[in-house]
């Protein structure tokens, strides 16, 4: 351990505690959750882990109340998560919405289960990722990130962190159960090391910061409670100092376009995929999460057969890498999109590759990852074999 | 109140006779956003008063305003953040309690009031606060009670008294309120007390108790509604209302806020009801 508390060396530990890890690496010091299925082990290593750091574990009375205290204590100058999976992803919905209407740095980790309602509480699904892109009401843009291994979740909390505090925007974290529950080799790299993004804090006096006004990239930079700036914050529409302007169609029009701007303009920035055989493929499959990782095996089986397979993880699920799809979608024959869900990200390939290549959907209703060879076949089928 | 040591402007009548001699300046203007006003709040209503105690009982406790937030949920009463020139944050429906803990908590030299209605605090948020009271968390917690749900046009309030008519219990209302003093007491507060918004000196001084209370403190604050709580129950004006909270109200520090209920037309007890020396959520984090 370093003098930060913060861990460094290599370990043997589940996704979930490697998502904890990197909270506290990256200098989260305030988490606030409700326990539940198989995002537990997340709250529970903070809980041990938040005294060694002075930073403060506390367990709210749902995931309401999670959600806000994540809000509450980001404007108190920490940074801050929460963790949970389908219920209470839920149930954080509207304060999502809370957080991006007052441009709030935070992280929310859902470890999705099999779904709907209680569904598999110990048995993994990705049944969440459209509720992820507009799950809380009204229009916005969100930043959501896949990890799809143990290294992963650690690698992508921090880059989460970073993104919140560069883009002053709540950002997901979407694992799925079995990469949260999997037990595999981490490496965590010395603090000194990781490049942290820093909250940006206003550099003019009170009278004259306008907390809600783009700076750079659209962004504006983000003074705390007890800071002398006597800030207002509020879900209302409001205008560049904060005000409720709630019956101005034009606060509205400005407020919104810059909020979808600062994501949709910097996506270049934000969006990050990895990519294996595009340069020869006719087919490829587009994954995510465990799922990006199943599905290495029956690509190579169908390399193997001669197929030119190429594979596309999405480490970035929102904003969707369309850019890319786009151009891909003007020179493979299909897409091939196995996902544990009956169609989410599948919808977006298929906008994407707008008629030019075929989207094959390899559904599965969770419980378990897919058969390889259901999506052996459903790459043979697209291939015309 | 006019300061002496403020440039005064004489306000002329249509006749061109001298009226009075009015301060361009509020004495509470250094505490409350000026450009935010004038407030929504309709003629009668006791939220100005509320508010008016609230930022008296700040300056009485010595606190910096600089290191206090206001946080409120949705509601009239959740205008109040809109209001005051210090921190403050206007946050979801119910939900002012849970984002204040994380307020608190990230930043333990703040002193963090909620500041919001019974609607909001008691329906929708009741869970925040039944919790926020079992941790004896270190909030002050003022609930302005008017009865009724204002903003949203007089509906029925988990609070509205039995045969009390809204517009949705038109006919009155066949259900029981809660006693917010009681469930305040019983879930831990370490301070409870209750007034209306004819107390003002009173009220002014237990905000200023709470405002200094390590732990959770809470405030019931009864205000007149005469828009809609008035309209539907046969107090038309906000002068009506306050003769009723005279006529009213008893006295009774140290009551047992279980003999507290507030019926239709029956007596109102007012008072300091709980202070008691507890571990705030805090201290207990000391060890």
């Amino acid at each position: 351990m370093t003098t930060t508390g913060a861990l460094q060396g290599e370990y043997f530990i589940s996704g979930d505690e490697a998502c904890a890890e990197a909270g506290i690496s990256a200098g989260c010091r305030f988490f606030a959750g409700y326990p539940i299925t198989p995002a537990t082990e997340i709250a529970e290593r903070m809980a041990e882990r938040m005294p060694d750091v002075g930073g403060v574990y506390i367990q709210m009375e749902d995931e309401l109340a999670s959600m806000n205290a994540v809000l509450g204590a980001a404007w108190g100058g920490a940074k801050a998560m929460t963790a949970t999976s389908g219920p209470g992803f839920s149930l954080m919905m509207e304060n999502l919405g809370l957080g991006i209407m007052t441009e709030t740095p935070c992280v929310l980790v859902n470890v999705q289960r099999g779904g709907p309602s209680t569904g598999l509480p110990t048995l993994v699904g990705q049944g969440d990722m459209m509720q992820a892109r507009w799950g809380s009401h009204g229009p916005y843009e969100i930043i959501a990130l896949c990890p799809s291994s143990p290294q992963e979740m650690f690698d992508l909390t921090i880059e989460a962190f970073n993104l919140s505090e560069k883009y002053r925007t709540p950002v997901l974290l979407m694992a799925d159960e079995a990469v949260g529950h999997m037990t595999e080799r981490v490496t965590i790299p010395p603090v000194e090391s990781l490049k942290l993004y820093p909250r940006r804090k206003p550099t003019v006096p009170p009278e004259q910061y306008r907390p809600f006004e783009g700076e750079a990239n659209g962004v504006p930079a983000m003074a705390c409670a007890g800071e002398g700036y006597h800030l207002h914050v509020t879900g209302l529409t409001h205008d560049e100092r904060g005000y409720p302007a709630t019956s101005s169609a034009d606060a509205q029009a400005r407020l919104i376009r810059r909020l979808i701007a600062k994501i949709r303009d910097n996506r270049a920035d934000i969006i990050r995929t990895e990519s294996k055989w595009l340069e020869d493929a006719e087919v490829i499959v587009v994954a995510y999460g465990i799922s990006a990782r199943i599905a290495l095996w029956p690509i190579e089986m169908a390399r193997a057969e001669g197929l030119r397979v190429g594979w596309l993880k999405l480490i970035t699920a929102w904003p969707f890498a369309e850019d890319l799809i786009r151009e891909l979608a003007a020179r493979v024959k299909a897409f091939v999109v196995p996902e544990i869900n009956y169609g989410q990200i599948a919808l977006e390939v298929e906008r994407c590759a707008a008629g030019k290549a075929r989207t094959l959907l390899v559904p599965h209703a969770g419980g378990d990852v897919h058969e390889p060879h259901v999506i052996l076949e459903a790459i043979r089928g697209a291939a015309g074999r | 109140m006019v300061r002496q040591d403020e440039p005064s402007t004489p306000v002329e009548r249509m006749d061109g006779h001298e009226l009075a001699e009015v301060s361009p300046q509020h004495p509470m203007d250094r505490l409350l956003r000026r450009d935010r006003l004038p407030h929504i709040w309709c003629p009668g209503c006791g939220l100005g008063t509320a508010l008016n105690c609230f930022l008296n009982a700040l300056i009485q406790s010595g606190l910096d305003p600089d290191q206090v937030a206001v946080v409120s949920g949705i509601g009239c009463t959740g205008r109040v953040a809109g209001y005051v020139a210090m921190d403050s944050f206007h946050t979801t429906h119910g939900r002012a309690i849970p984002f204040a803990t994380g307020l608190k908590l990230a930043n333990p030299k703040l002193k963090v009031v909620v500041f919001s209605g019974d609607g909001d605090l008691i329906a929708i948020g009741g869970n925040h606060f039944i919790h926020a009271a079992r941790r004896n968390m270190d909030l002050t917690v003022i609930c302005v009670n008017n009865f009724i749900y204002g903003m949203t046009g007089g509906q029925l309030a988990p609070t509205t008294p039995t045969d009390a008519r809204t517009s949705t219990s038109p006919t009155g209302n066949r259900d029981h309120p809660f006693n917010l003093a009681y469930l305040a007491a019983a879930s831990g507060a370490a301070y409870v007390a209750r007034w209306t918004t004819l107390h003002v000196r009173r009220l002014q001084r237990s905000l200023c108790e709470a405002l200094l209370k390590p732990g959770f403190s809470f405030v019931e604050v009864i205000s007149p509604c005469p828009t809609l709580y008035g309209r539907w129950n046969k107090q038309r004006s906000g002068l009506e209302q306050m003769q009723y909270y005279k006529d009213q109200s008893v006295i009774e520090h140290g009551a047992d806020p279980r003999q507290a209920d507030i019926t239709l037309g029956g007596q109102i007890v007012v008072g300091k009801f709980v202070d008691i020396a507890k571990p705030s959520y805090l201290e207990l984090q000391k060890g």
